[in-house]
């Protein structure tokens, strides 16, 4: 039999409603890859085997009695493990909630439940999703298919590697400055990033609650506009939820079109800082796009310059807050100190143990920002970037209907290369972060592997808010264009990782 | 700890040095169906940890949603308050960690309440009327219970452990705001019991509280400092929490001007603190030193979106308020006609809305305050109840004047129609009938009972024949006595002089 780990979930989604294959045979398929490879890779922090091959098994026999289901039931999915589960626990890739099982399902893993998609298990995380390499996690990092001894990305890392690694064809992410799609670059998967609201985020652990956004992980940009279509919408238990209908993305990624589209190339997000490979497949993106029809126009965005910084500002102080509730006094660990164990002493012991430093770090500056006398110069001011920012957007959609950039500023860097140097590692977003700014959606597609290294390179779309679909279309003819020319997808080009693993 | 140690002056002695400032902060819980930010119902008294949903644990992952009814009520508030309400207001956090605050943080209002700068009259017991001017009223959320176990004082100091009551957790609050209160002189305490009394009928009145202070539906915390006479600039301020009953705050406002004065004149500074009230000892002792830099790094609540509301909904609300409590009492006083005497005794003895349903029912305004100032005052006083929750209704009422104006029964028969009503013997008509209790008309048998008590105080009879006729009431009580009451005594006078040929 043909390895089922292999297709696009649209395919999966195909072979099951013709019965081809069974939701048991797709299920224990990636359930047996998880086995072979996730030794090596780990994707996974907990694997969800018995729920999910009994789900697959009602699909099935649903099936057979022709009862109607949704085209994605019986196509099995993993969720990071920063978005809450029932019978399964949620760590948050941090110590402080070892063992812990929520009582309540997040929003859109009620929607997968919904939709029937068996849940493989949840993904590997830089705790808290604060991270860019996923080496931040309390559980070990995960590694990057292409190369086991570089990074998958972060925080996203677990559930891009696990797609890219064949382990699951299709993953939840969350992306607050980049943590869907800087995964997606360095892995060679499709990540996106939906507009801020479009995505419920009931159940998303709050890292930074203004800039929080749970998207679709796949190896294909159709297969992303389907699982968008079953988590998007509103959702009344989330204000902020957008009350927009979901929209046509699977239609829009089926139609891929760029004729007359005007892209706008920003001119702060290539150049300096850049590595030469990643430039290259990106002007290589902008010539194939420009021969399908497409109008390349130069957009500025001169307080980009600025994004970063007014990021590492807001990001740690909603952090500082949200993280606040992490006390030992209702749930996950605990740590009683010795002596007289006070309320105060049990809070401070138990955020000592359970946290670890990116995360004591992050917590750290953002009470700092938030304190009286500091507010207005750190806090305000960077609010008031956060406005520029949106204006610059404003302006630039303008003149192009989408923008483009690479998603990443370098392909994935060795583990531990940058992890003695925060600043170093805050860099790698410098181009993902302005759309969580600005909650502008976002969508990051292969874009082929770097002449120096071999390895993933990123191309970046962005879109105005409520405009998802544009990204659907034009990172579908991007896909189109660039697997012609490449004679087939990125990932067919990847190690194979049992070969690869050698000792890890 | 001991309390009432501090030293204090007199208060006439502090009133001739001194110029007291009031400021009040007051918490009204509102009786909203669920919570301000959780679908949990929002009751009192339920088994602890109950009325809880994983918002009000602040459990990872979760998120707030206002509740409407809590800000339509926060309006009303403020519009009975004559505030100004905000066309668009933001929730903010307030950082601090505490375990009856389960994401150790409340959700609050900072720089934009919902109501500000209005005013209320108060009118003191003489007539005089002060003008408190409000700051603002801000909509926020309860914390749990704390129940602190093995401590002699209750308090988290020497306790053994705490228990935690989240039923609390999230009841909607507004928490009004005073402007400093300056000119009440030696009336401070009483306008302070005043005040907080006028607050609690408001709230009442709009129905948007319970506003029973021994459940803590309304909680005071008041704000004293002292100046000398001619002094502009206010003194240091204490604040004394949770002041929960009306006589409390007279007590305390009157307590702390005392110790005030008694430390301004030893030449010290007063300590900017908050107090705790302990109504044992009728006295203060120091709380917690409260800085005006308390840093509870407030910042916008990333997770709700910003109140807005509109000219027409405001005027909606408007006109659905109820005629305010003092215009109401200035209206039903002019159209009963009592004296100010009269109707404050009225007003009281908690029985004005009983009065104005009985007169609406159809009892003259001087028979319905006979009523429930007399006979059911008395038995509620006596079944240790208010006059409302007797079960006399006006209804009740109008029959049984009815009847007395009728002549069918006099006052004192009355009495026992009422027991037996009480007692569930029937309609007042019914227990008249049953029990016998119809006056005694017919002159026969009263000419003969005259007779007899004629015969047995003959030297009555004869001084009565000789001109005094106020010896008459002698014979009229042995009349009374041989009926058992059931005569008409104005008939039974009549008759006696007719008998005697005597002119009345």
């Amino acid at each position: 039999m043909t390895d089922l780990t292999r297709f696009s979930a649209d395919a999966l989604s195909r072979k099951l409603a013709s019965k081809e294959v069974s939701a048991v045979e797709v299920t224990r398929a990636h359930l047996d890859r998880i086995d072979a490879v996730d030794g090596a890779i780990n994707a996974f922090l907990h694997v969800n085997t018995d729920e999910a091959l009994r789900v697959a098994a009602e699909v099935d026999s649903a099936r057979a009695g022709a009862e109607p289901l949704h085209p994605l039931a019986g196509v099995p999915i993993a969720v990071k493990d920063l978005i809450v589960t029932r019978g399964q626990p949620t760590t948050a890739g941090s110590k402080i909630l070892e063992g812990w099982q929520s009582p309540y399902d997040a929003t859109v893993v009620s929607r997968l439940r919904a939709a029937r998609m068996p849940l493989l298990g949840k993904t590997n995380l830089d705790e808290f999703a604060m991270g860019s390499s996923t080496e931040h996690s309390a559980y070990g990092p995960t590694r990057n298919p292409w190369d086991l001894d570089r990074i998958p990305g972060g925080s996203g890392g677990g559930s891009a590697a696990a797609v890219a690694a064949f382990e699951a064809p299709l993953a939840l992410g969350t992306d607050t400055g980049g943590s869907i799609r800087q995964p997606g670059a360095v892995t060679g998967t499709v990540g996106v990033k939906p507009t801020y609201g479009g995505v419920s985020r009931y159940g998303a652990i709050a890292m930074a609650s203004s800039l929080d956004q749970i998207g679709p992980v796949s190896r294909t940009v159709l297969d992303s506009a389907l699982l968008h279509e079953v988590i998007g919408g509103h959702d009344p238990r989330d204000s902020t939820s957008l009350t927009d209908p979901v929209g046509a993305l699977v239609e829009a990624a089926r139609r891929g079109e760029v004729e007359g589209m005007r892209i706008g190339v920003i001119t702060e997000l290539q150049g300096e800082g850049y590595q030469a490979g990643v430039l290259t497949r990106f002007q290589e993106a902008l010539e194939l796009l420009r021969a399908a029809g497409a109008e390349i126009v130069e957009v500025s965005c001169p307080n980009f310059r600025y994004a970063l910084g007014a990021y590492y500002l807001i990001m740690p102080s909603e952090v500082s807050s949200n993280l606040a509730k992490y006390d030992g006094v209702r749930f996950g660990l605990r740590v009683v100190p010795d002596g007289a164990p006070t309320i105060e002493r049990v809070m401070g012991a138990t955020r000592a143990a359970g946290f670890g430093d990116e995360v004591k770090r992050r917590i750290i500056l953002g009470t700092y920002a938030l304190s009286a006398g500091y507010y207005d110069a750190y806090y305000g001011s960077a609010q008031q970037v956060r406005t520029l920012i949106q204006r610059d957007f404003a302006a630039a959609f303008e003149q192009a209907d989408v923008l483009i950039s690479p998603t990443a500023p370098t392909t994935a860097f060795k583990l531990g290369e940058k992890l003695g140097d925060p600043l170093a590692m805050y860099l790698n977003d410098v181009a993902t972060i302005p759309a969580n700014l600005a909650g502008v959606p976002g969508l990051s597609v292969p874009g082929g592997l770097a002449d120096e290294d071999g390895l993933p390179v990123g191309i970046q779309f962005l879109a105005p808010a409520r405009q998802d679909a544009r990204l659907y279309r034009v990172g579908a003819v991007l896909e189109a264009l660039l697997e012609e020319s490449w004679g087939g997808p990125l990932l067919s080009r990847a190690p194979e990782i049992t070969q690869i693993a050698g000792g890890k | 700890m001991t309390a009432g140690t501090d030293e204090v002056l007199s208060f006439d002695e502090a009133m001739e040095k001194y110029d007291p400032v009031l400021g009040f902060e007051v918490h009204v819980e509102l009786n909203t169906r669920t919570k301000m930010f959780s679908s949990a119902p929002n009751a009192f008294g339920d088994v602890p940890n109950t009325n809880v949903t994983p918002v009000d644990l602040g459990l990872p992952g979760v998120l707030p949603v206002v509740n409407g009814v809590a800000v339509e009520s926060a309006i009303k508030i403020g519009l009975a308050l004559n505030c100004s309400i905000a066309e668009k207001c933001y929730f903010a956090r307030k950082n601090y960690f505490y375990p009856d605050t389960p994401k150790n943080f409340q959700t609050s209002q900072f720089e934009d309440p919902i109501a500000y700068d209005g005013s209320i009259d108060i009118e003191l017991a003489d007539g005089t009327v002060f003008t408190v001017e409000i700051e603002r009223a801000h909509m926020e959320e309860d914390a749990g219970k704390l129940t602190h176990m093995g401590g002699s004082t209750g308090r988290i100091q020497g306790a053994e452990y705490s228990l935690v009551d989240y039923n609390r957790a999230g009841v909607p609050l507004i928490e009004i705001v005073t402007k400093p209160i300056e000119g009440a002189g030696a009336r401070a305490p009483e306008l302070a019991k005043a005040y907080v009394a006028a607050i609690r009928e408001i709230v009442k009145n709009l129905g948007v509280s319970d506003a029973r202070m021994e459940r803590g539906n309304v909680r005071c915390d008041a704000n004293v400092s002292l100046r000398p006479h001619g002094r502009e600039q206010f003194g240091t301020r204490t604040e004394t929490k949770n002041v929960n009953s009306l006589r409390a705050v007279e007590h305390a406002v009157r307590y702390e001007i005392q110790r005030h004065a008694a430390v301004l004149d030893s030449g010290t500074p007063i300590l900017q603190e908050t107090r705790h009230w302990h109504e044992d000892t009728r006295s203060t002792t120091s709380g917690r030193p409260k800085s005006d830099a308390d840093d509870y790094r407030y910042f916008p609540e990333p997770d709700l979106v910003p109140v807005v509301t509109d000219e027409a909904w405001i005027e909606a609300l408007r006109a659905s308020l109820p005629e305010p409590p003092a215009e109401r009492r200035k209206r039903l006083q002019a159209d009963w006609g009592y004296s100010d005497a009269e109707f404050r005794d009225v007003v009281n003895a908690g029985v004005m809305t009983s009065i104005e349903d009985t007169v609406a029912a159809g009892v003259g305004a001087v028979a319905a305050r006979k009523w429930w100032m007399g006979e059911i005052s008395r038995r509620a006083k006596l079944a240790d109840v208010e006059p409302s929750e007797l079960g006399v209704t006006p209804e009740l009422v109008v029959e049984l004047q009815g009847l007395i104006d009728s002549g069918k029964i006099n006052d004192k028969l009355s009495r026992d129609v009422l027991d037996g009503v009480l007692a569930g013997e029937g309609t007042p008509a019914e227990v008249v009938e049953q029990r016998g209790l119809a006056v005694v008309s017919d002159d026969g048998p009263l000419l003969d009972a005259i007779d007899g008590a004629l015969a047995a105080q003959p030297d009555v009879a004869d001084k009565i024949r000789g001109g005094k006729i106020q010896a008459v009431g002698a014979i009229v009580g042995g009349v009374m006595k041989a009926t058992r009451g059931q005569a008409d005594a104005g008939r039974v006078r009549e008759l006696i002089l007719q008998r005697l040929g005597v002119e009345g």
